[in-house]
């Protein structure tokens, strides 16, 4: 069996009292996209941060490519690439010239005018950083993490704060790099995108893994349940939804109800009977098949971007 | 890069070219009409600013890519602070040539100058001056946390620096004690140094100990900024660490104590001043040939 190219054993970290890390453990193999999924201030970007070499662990094993990361370590660093939650570039850099100075530090670069291509910045190649859109940014800094071709890439959060049509053009090129069987580490906060990408995710939450698999088995844990999510008139008196019928379990979220149920026809019936006796109205009614997002209310019992 | 992003940058051009070219016509129409000698000394002068100048941007940059986080993603590829601060000094060396050699042209054809200076000594200073301050740039950006911290450091440093070396005044003039503390600040040996070597009254050897000055200021400075250097705004300097800032003195403070021990500098210092209010200065004399009083 192959060392997998990630190993993370029991990884700690604090920032003076707060526990960043409290004992991470994953691996990723060969060619695999791997997602951390969680919310703000879980530790993801910690444990990316650990494997990228720029932060020591307090306690535990880090191991890239068989290698400890190391930001002193031109071997380390000729062989990951990455891109960091938010990208700095001087202002008139130019894209093209920011391409080949990143080049310039590694034996073996890409060609620059394949990336420029590949990354649809050849008609911004003369372009200063300064006036490149959100999306382009990404896209350039997407080319620079992968111009030493590298064995492992990381992305912290490489969708945040993009709008919807430039998120799908960034998944069309992570889902580009997956066909070439690089293997990927990934953090993000969005169910879709772990769920689209990711080959498997491990759900962290208050710097621990609370539950890893490939994303089909994660929403196993929720089978047999569906989602239903309800508005009301008026809230509904405390605790009444949550004692339905086959409810297995219920919360409120920014003024609706949802609800996990075991079975949904007799919850709905179950439901209506109880706004009835309490001459409440049913404003709108939704049902959902399990998702990541589920099984992370089901663990932690807030939402992702609570 | 760095070169290519302050050419792209007004307020380099305006600060390393415009300025000193302003401060040059000023103080020539001010105090060298006339005096042809005098042109040689202000020329001096001037350079001396051009060269110090080199710490103020570098800091400003330095602390302004930490800031933006630039600096992070140069964390990721496989160089380290040592080659990417020297290759700072080097671009900074590279960006004062040309605002050197335009001031010297100036001088020499518009202020009719009577001899280039000794170019020798002139380069050598040129040369291991603009390496030392802009090593001291690192140390300032390597030791401030902000902005804010990095211009007021600058601005003392910078106000110390320009009135009391000679660059502006000339040393000569002020009271001895003054002239004995001034020997104790790297911008003194770069500005005598200059002002001696553009008015043709030393050449290398005689710069000798003011090159040997800057040349260790700059190893010292250099190996220190390398020491404290941070790729991120949020790494802080610990306060113990700033006392490091401390050994980037020892060589001036050494050369200061040896200076003020022999006499040497001091007298040079005088007799250069002299000679040139006799009017004799910058005139073709053999090089490194000191007029006897």
């Amino acid at each position: 069996m192959t060392e997998p190219v990630i190993q993370v054993e029991n990884l700690q970290k604090s920032y003076g009292a707060v526990e960043a890390l409290r004992g991470v453990s994953f691996a990723v193999e060969q060619g695999e996209v791997f997602g951390l999924l969680g919310p703000n201030g879980a530790g993801k970007t910690t444990t990316v941060e650990i494997l990228e070499g720029m932060r020591p662990p307090d306690r535990g094993v880090a191991r890239v490519c068989g290698l400890e990361p190391d930001s002193h370590s031109e071997r380390f660093k000729e062989r990951i690439g990455a891109v960091l939650q938010s990208t700095a570039l001087p202002d008139k850099i130019r894209v093209r010239e920011a391409i080949e100075l990143f080049a310039n530090f590694y034996p073996n670069p890409a060609d620059t005018g394949d990336l420029l291509r590949r990354f649809q910045l050849e008609e911004k190649k003369n372009a200063f950083y300064r006036h490149l859109s959100g999306g382009q940014k990404q896209r350039l800094a997407l080319a620079i993490a992968l111009v030493n071709r590298p064995e492992v890439v990381f992305m912290d959060e490489p969708t945040a704060g993009l709008d919807p049509q430039v998120r799908r053009e960034i998944y069309d090129i992570i889902e580009e790099l997956k066909r070439e069987k690089k293997t990927i580490l990934l953090t993000t906060h969005y169910i879709e995108e772990a769920e689209r990408l990711c080959d498997r995710v491990a759900i962290v939450d208050h710097g621990r893994v609370i539950a890893m698999g490939t994303p089909r088995e994660l929403k196993q844990r929720s089978a047999g349940t569906t989602r239903i999510e309800v508005r009301l008139a008026r809230p509904a008196a405390d605790g009444t939804l949550g004692r339905l019928e086959s409810v297995a379990s219920s919360r409120e979220f920014d003024g609706s109800y949802v609800l996990h149920s075991t079975h949904a026809p007799r919850t709905i019936v179950a439901l209506v009977k109880q706004l009835e006796a309490e001459s409440n109205e049913l404003q709108s009614l939704e049902m959902f098949s399990p998702s990541l997002e589920d099984v992370f209310i089901e663990l932690t019992g807030r939402r992702l971007r609570e | 890069m760095r070169i290519l992003l302050a050419v792209r940058n007004r307020a380099f051009f305006f600060f390393s070219m415009v300025m000193p070219m302003i401060f040059l016509f000023g103080a020539v129409v001010l105090f060298g009409r006339g005096a042809q000698g005098w042109v040689g000394y202000i020329l001096g002068a001037i350079l001396t600013m051009t060269v110090m100048g080199s710490f103020w941007g570098l800091s400003v940059q330095l602390v302004t890519f930490r800031e933006q986080g630039i600096l992070r993603r140069f964390r990721l590829a496989p160089v380290g602070a040592g080659p990417m601060l020297s290759s700072s000094i080097l671009s900074n060396y590279v960006l004062a040539i040309p605002t050197v050699v335009i001031e010297m042209i100036v001088c020499r054809f518009a202020f009719h100058m009577t001899s280039w200076g000794n170019l020798w000594a002139i380069f050598l200073l040129v040369t291991f001056g603009s390496a030392a301050f802009s090593s001291f740039g690192l140390i300032v950006a390597s030791v401030t946390n902000t902005m804010q911290e990095t211009q007021m450091i600058n601005n003392l440093i910078w106000t110390g620096f320009l009135f009391l070396s000679g660059a502006t005044v000339p040393l000569a003039v002020f009271p001895g004690w003054i002239q004995r503390f001034a020997l104790f600040m790297p911008a003194t040996y770069l500005a005598t140094g200059l002002e001696a070597a553009t008015t043709n009254l030393a050449g290398p050897s005689e710069v000798f100990i003011d090159v040997v000055a800057l040349a260790l200021g700059l190893l010292v400075s250099f190996e220190i900024s390398r020491q404290l250097f941070r790729w991120e705004a949020e790494t802080k300097v610990p306060a113990r660490a700033k006392l490091w800032v401390l050994a980037a003195l020892v060589p001036f403070l050494a050369f200061g104590a040896y200076a003020n021990a022999t006499g040497t500098q001091l007298m040079r210092i005088q007799r250069e001043f002299k000679t040139l209010q006799s009017g004799s200065a910058n005139r073709m004399m053999p090089r490194g040939a000191l007029p006897q009083q």
